[in-house]
């Protein structure tokens, strides 16, 4: 197969940043889009260009690294899978191919298509964990956990934290990423003890990094790689309503 | 000068040396922590959660990962579950059990105490995820689910749906994040560990590289952690995360560490075959598939060429034209056998001429007889994301046709020689997880790798740690302004600037794959004297290529990824010689180490308890020098070493 | 507390939902009102003059007016912020989400139809009606009585543009209540995976009774003016 790709190209974060066009040649329809990219780095660095410099690491879909906003979509056209999980057989043979960074006023970028996410990062820095000791805790299954609950926490956990909804939303905004975390400790009684602290922490520290209002539109979920639902978001404003009425 | 080896494993029962060891090793004051900084290189279940101990302890830590942020270290691509002694399925288990399983399955070349430990602290690694609110599997009545794992009777692995090591991490993960909104740890993200510096024999601390602005830092310390996981990326192809590999080891191994056992490499059976040339990494396909899964391949040679011809479909092969040869083989364990036996029978058949595929590398794994058991929809629940992945990879659907399998490179036993304190030959040095020896021995079973990295990180190195720098109290902040900063900092310089300056005719990725090549060639699943006496020549000669025909493009002080991967390839092309060395040495079969000279008549692993009952430590000479070799000798008291029997 | 209102996301987000809520429950009512105007003159101006310029009705008036001003100018001001967000540079290709509905994405747009509907309504009726009360007049520039309502109505639809304006006016209405209703619930916390369908069933049905019942006033009024006939049998 062969495609023409239209790549974002940026020096570093100060530079101004424009599309190159390349073409790949003969590619394996069982190539993944970034063995794709390995390829036509590789043939770049054979001509003593530079690279163009991806996010990527698991390839499995897990590891929530790599990003790329492929023709207008996060994670590229898929459902529920990650950039590292499409494989060219997706596309048309001859196809042109838009290959864009996250576009989000917190996700900086720093080369090409790397954008620097540590905004995520400090979100769960300010209140999304349990506050508790290594090694005073009780036994597992000193507390039982309905198999629902456990299961609906599971469904937020999942998060990989790619930015795939910030990036998508036009709004910027990261309510499903923080929504996940919140939801998924609320929902177990390990986590609801400091519920509320919580929600307001994290919450105003996303609010604090530049992140947008939500208006539901519900792009995030549907670009979510891993499938969260805009219903860890209600989940999060009950949380966070609720314990600012309590204030 | 070979090393004096002290393992440190304290006298008494097993049961009692760790609580013993615990009571004799000396602690830090409160006060005294605060005045002490320790670096931890990495940030999977070990490094992040002696990371978030060390600094709930109080001591000032220094956390390094080169991702984006601590949470995508490759830990998190564990799927299947983590071990645990807790018995609550009162299937027998106990800690004991556990214990013996480990050094078992390890075919008994780990350390007893290191493994008894282990089993130990398993259960206090349960209690305290669920605490950070690990959301595990759970049954109706609330409390938390098992399944079965591989080289196991009982049932001990628990588990988060497919993705455990995802959930341990952001577990540990939350506990470092929580530590680092405390100030007690501080992050330093993007950015890569290129040496070790030591001064008056002690570990003093790291010369990193921002890899966003080319920066090359210096960073002090009272003690530096090593938790940066295996090498398998030595193979270019494996499971291993595509940024993940061996060189903080390593630049250890060469300022003077023991490396332990380099040649113990775990070849996972359940992967998905290589398709091409193309390819830059394997996917695996968790071992939890093999509780329902059957692995097959035909008992008809016609079967097999009509198969890869594509005139007959996997689906339409008869029940008794199947070769089910794990059942056949250990009808004790079955499907479940450990990893290294499945993966040698796998090739044990392809090497026969059964395989399955157009390469000839492929067996099935069959869920027929699961789905007709348990339905369609219980297989989905269970296994619904593992399917969708696979049928995403190869266009194949799993729920109508088998899926197709061939073991790859997934994880390395060996690692930086450490005693029971986890500490290196290097004093203040300390190795955790992957990244050290000391637990697995030649094999290691399914879910025991994050029951290691969390044991380690959570409930060992916090309190070992203390018996070495108690001795520091006195001593001031490390001072980075030192001759011997200044020698590692201008080394590292040099090596990047040469680099750089090579422009050669060859890309990093081309010798990688060359090098993966000669590795899983010669130094792969089976090995021989003559194959790694290849090895190690083809492997010389390419690093000598490397040097003077690599080209690396972009410049030293910017984002270049080119640079970062030679810098990985340089000592990758030093560690698979290593590897192959101490796999010729090793003239016997153990574990995922099998010499085709060494086996028995039914074609099992042959160990000589005899003569290689020990931990082989090398030391560094130089680039191209020989190691020199020391040997730990490995004495069981508590255990008999038998050969290691699946069939019953 | 009084801050987060303002300060917090979350909080802007409510004030939007309730604000938003409370517009919807008066549309509801004002449609419920309209719907009289065809069955019976009479009864419609009554409940006109019942809203003529008592106290209570100007009271009402005020706290509408507060309650649009509010949810247009958070509107605006979120949308600045959303903006800002974004980023400088903004993607090249975009494309709709699976699942996502074009009038979500647009709501700022619609609701500045709205309101632009909304200043032609009020020119049409308020400023003919209570606001003519208000100045002390008996009559205004049509010659009408101000509390009239009924032949005002019939006066403002015999003419097609106006029908034409209205009936666009709603439909920018009936696109930003399918969002917006079951929006205003989730930004409130009320919804789930098992609600999502519900509600925004319910956002539909309230859409379109909203819709429905303004449009059938003012296509009513128009065809009696085209089909006197028409007049007949409904008044």
């Amino acid at each position: 197969m062969n495609f023409t790709l239209k790549i974002w190209r940026q020096k570093d974060a100060q530079s101004k940043g424009a599309f190159k066009e390349y073409k790949v040649e003969n590619v394996s329809s069982d190539t993944s889009f970034l063995e794709m990219l390995d390829i036509l780095n590789n043939d770049l660095v054979h001509k003593g260009e530079e690279p163009v410099a991806f996010d990527h690491d698991c390839r499995e879909g897990i590891c929530g690294m790599c990003s790329l906003h492929i023709d207008g979509h996060a994670h590229g056209p898929s459902q529920a899978v990650t950039t590292c999980q499409i494989y060219m057989r997706q596309f048309k043979d001859g196809a042109t191919i838009t290959i864009e960074p996250w576009r989000s006023a917190a996700f900086p970028v720093i080369k090409d298509l790397v954008v620097n996410r540590s905004a995520y990062d400090q979100i769960l820095q300010a209140g999304g964990f349990v506050s508790v000791r290594t090694n005073s805790v009780p036994d597992g299954n000193a507390i039982p956990i309905p198999k629902a609950d456990a299961d609906e926490s599971m469904d937020a956990a999942a998060c990989v934290g790619c930015g795939a909804c910030a990036a998508t939303c036009k709004n910027g905004s990261a309510m499903l990423f923080v929504a996940a975390r919140v939801s998924s400790l609320a929902k177990l009684p390990q986590g609801r003890v400091e519920g509320a602290r919580r929600a307001k922490a994290m919450v105003a520290k996303m609010d604090e990094l530049g992140f947008g209002n939500c208006t539901n539109t519900g792009a995030c979920q549907a670009e979510c790689p891993k499938q969260i639902s805009i219903a860890h978001i209600a989940r999060l404003n009950r949380e966070f309503l609720a314990a600012k009425l309590k204030d | 000068m070979a090393f004096k080896l002290d393992s440190k494993i304290p006298a008494g029962e097993l049961a009692q040396k760790w609580s013993n060891h615990k009571a004799a090793i000396k602690v830090v004051s409160p006060a005294n922590k605060r005045k002490l900084d320790i670096i931890v290189v990495g940030t999977g279940l070990g490094g992040a959660s002696a990371a978030a101990s060390l600094g709930e302890l109080g001591y000032n830590v220094k956390v390094f990962c080169i991702q984006d942020s601590p949470r995508r270290a490759h830990s998190i691509a564990a799927q299947g579950g983590i071990n645990a002694a807790k018995n609550y399925q009162n299937d027998n288990d106990s800690v004991y059990r556990l214990f013996y399983d480990t050094i078992k399955g390890g075919d008994y070349r780990a350390r007893e105490a290191n493994v008894y430990r282990l089993a130990e602290v398993s259960n206090l690694i349960i209690d305290q995820c669920v605490a950070q609110g690990v959301p595990f599997a759970r049954e109706y009545g609330g409390l938390l689910a098992n399944r079965s794992f591989g080289g196991a009777q009982v049932s001990r692995t628990f588990y988060a749906r497919g993705q455990t090591g995802q959930q341990l991490l952001l577990g540990a993960y939350a506990a470092l994040n929580k530590e680092i909104a405390a100030g007690s740890v501080k992050s330093y993200t993007r950015h890569e560990m290129l040496d070790i510096v030591i001064e008056d024999g002690e570990a003093k601390g790291i010369i990193a590289r921002n890899l966003v602005t080319g920066e090359i830092e210096r960073h002090g310390a009272h003690a530096v952690v090593i938790a940066t996981g295996g090498y398998g990326n030595v193979f270019f192809l494996s499971t291993n995360a595509m940024a993940s590999n061996g060189s903080a080891a390593f630049q250890c191994y060469r300022k003077g560490a023991g490396f332990a056992n380099p040649c113990f490499t775990q070849i996972h059976p359940t992967c998905i075959p290589v398709h091409g040339t193309q390819q830059s990494k394997l996917t695996l396909m968790s071992e939890s598939l093999r509780n329902d899964g059957r692995i097959w391949v035909p008992k008809k040679l016609e079967d097999v060429e009509a198969l890869r011809k594509g005139t007959l479909k996997p689906s339409q092969i008869a029940e008794e034209d199947r070769d089910y040869y794990l059942e056949r083989r250990y009808p004790a364990f079955g499907n479940l056998v450990p990893r290294d036996v499945a993966s040698r029978a796998a090739k044990e058949r392809c090497d026969a001429g059964y395989g399955v595929n157009e390469t000839g590398l492929a067996v099935f794994l069959d869920f027929k007889t699961a789905i007709e058991r348990l339905g369609k929809d219980v297989i989905k629940q269970r296994y619904g994301n593992l399917f969708d992945m696979y049928k995403e990879i190869t266009d194949v659907n799993p729920y109508d046709e088998p899926m197709q399998i061939f073991p790859a490179v997934h994880y390395t036993m060996g690692g930086i020689w450490v005693d029971y304190n986890l500490m290196t030959t290097i004093p203040g040095l300390y190795a955790i997880g992957e990244a050290n020896f000391s637990d697995h021995g030649a094999n290691r079973l399914g879910a025991s790798a994050l029951m290691q990295g969390l044991a380690d990180g959570y409930f060992v190195l916090p309190y070992t740690i203390g018996d070495y720098l108690s001795k520091k109290i006195q001593a001031p902040k490390v001072a980075t302004d030192t001759p011997a900063f200044d020698e590692a900092e201008k080394a590292v310089k040099e090596k990047i600037e040469k680099l750089l300056s090579i422009n050669g005719t060859q890309s990093v990725d081309d010798i990688h794959k060359r090098l993966g090549l000669i590795m899983w060639d010669n130094v792969g699943m089976a090995r021989t004297k003559e194959s790694l006496e290849k090895a190690i020549v083809e492997i010389q000669a390419l690093r000598k290529e490397f040097w003077s025909d690599v080209k690396v493009v972009g410049t030293a002080n910017s984002f270049n990824v080119e640079l970062e991967k030679a810098l990985r390839l340089v000592d990758f092309l030093e560690l698979g010689e290593l590897m192959a060395r101490d796999a010729l040495n090793r003239e016997e079969s153990c574990g995922g180490h099998f010499r085709s000279e060494h086996q028995t008549e039914e074609g099992e692993a042959l160990r000589h308890d005899d003569k290689f009952a020990y931990a082989s430590v090398w030391e560094y000479k130089g680039e191209n020098e020989v190691p020199e070799l020391t040997k730990e000798p490995l004495d069981y008291e508590f255990t008999h070493r038998a050969q290691r029997n699946y069939k019953d | 507390m009084g801050c987060f209102l303002t300060n917090s996301s979350l909080g802007r987000k409510l004030v939007m939902s309730i604000s938003g809520c409370f517009l919807v429950l008066f549309i509801l009512f004002h449609m419920s009102m309209n719907v009289v105007a065809i069955f019976s003159a009479e009864a419609y101006n009554m409940i006109c003059g019942f809203l003529g310029a008592s106290w209570y009705a100007l009271a009402g008036t005020a706290v509408l007016a507060l309650g649009v001003f509010v949810h247009f100018a958070y509107a605006f001001w979120l949308t600045w912020q959303n903006r800002k967000a974004r980023g400088n540079v903004r993607y090249a290709v975009t494309v709709t989400e699976k699942g996502v509905s074009w009038a979500s994405k647009n709501m700022l747009l619609l609701g500045v139809i709205v309101i632009l509907g909304l200043a032609l309504h009020l020119s049409h009726f308020w400023a003919k009606m209570q606001l003519v009360e208000l100045l002390g007049h008996h009559e205004n520039n049509l010659g009408l009585e101000p509390t009239d309502g009924a032949a005002l109505i019939k006066y403002t639809f015999s003419q097609w543009y106006n029908v034409l304006l209205y009936l666009v006016w709603f439909a920018a209405l009936w696109l930003h209540l399918t969002h917006g209703v079951w929006s205003m619930l989730q930004t409130a916390g009320w919804a789930n995976d098992t609600w999502y369908p519900r509600l925004k069933c319910i956002s539909g049905i309230v859409a379109t009774l909203i819709f429905g019942g303004f449009a059938v006033v003012v296509v009513w009024f128009y065809l009696q003016t085209v089909c006197p006939c028409l007049a007949a049998c409904g008044a």
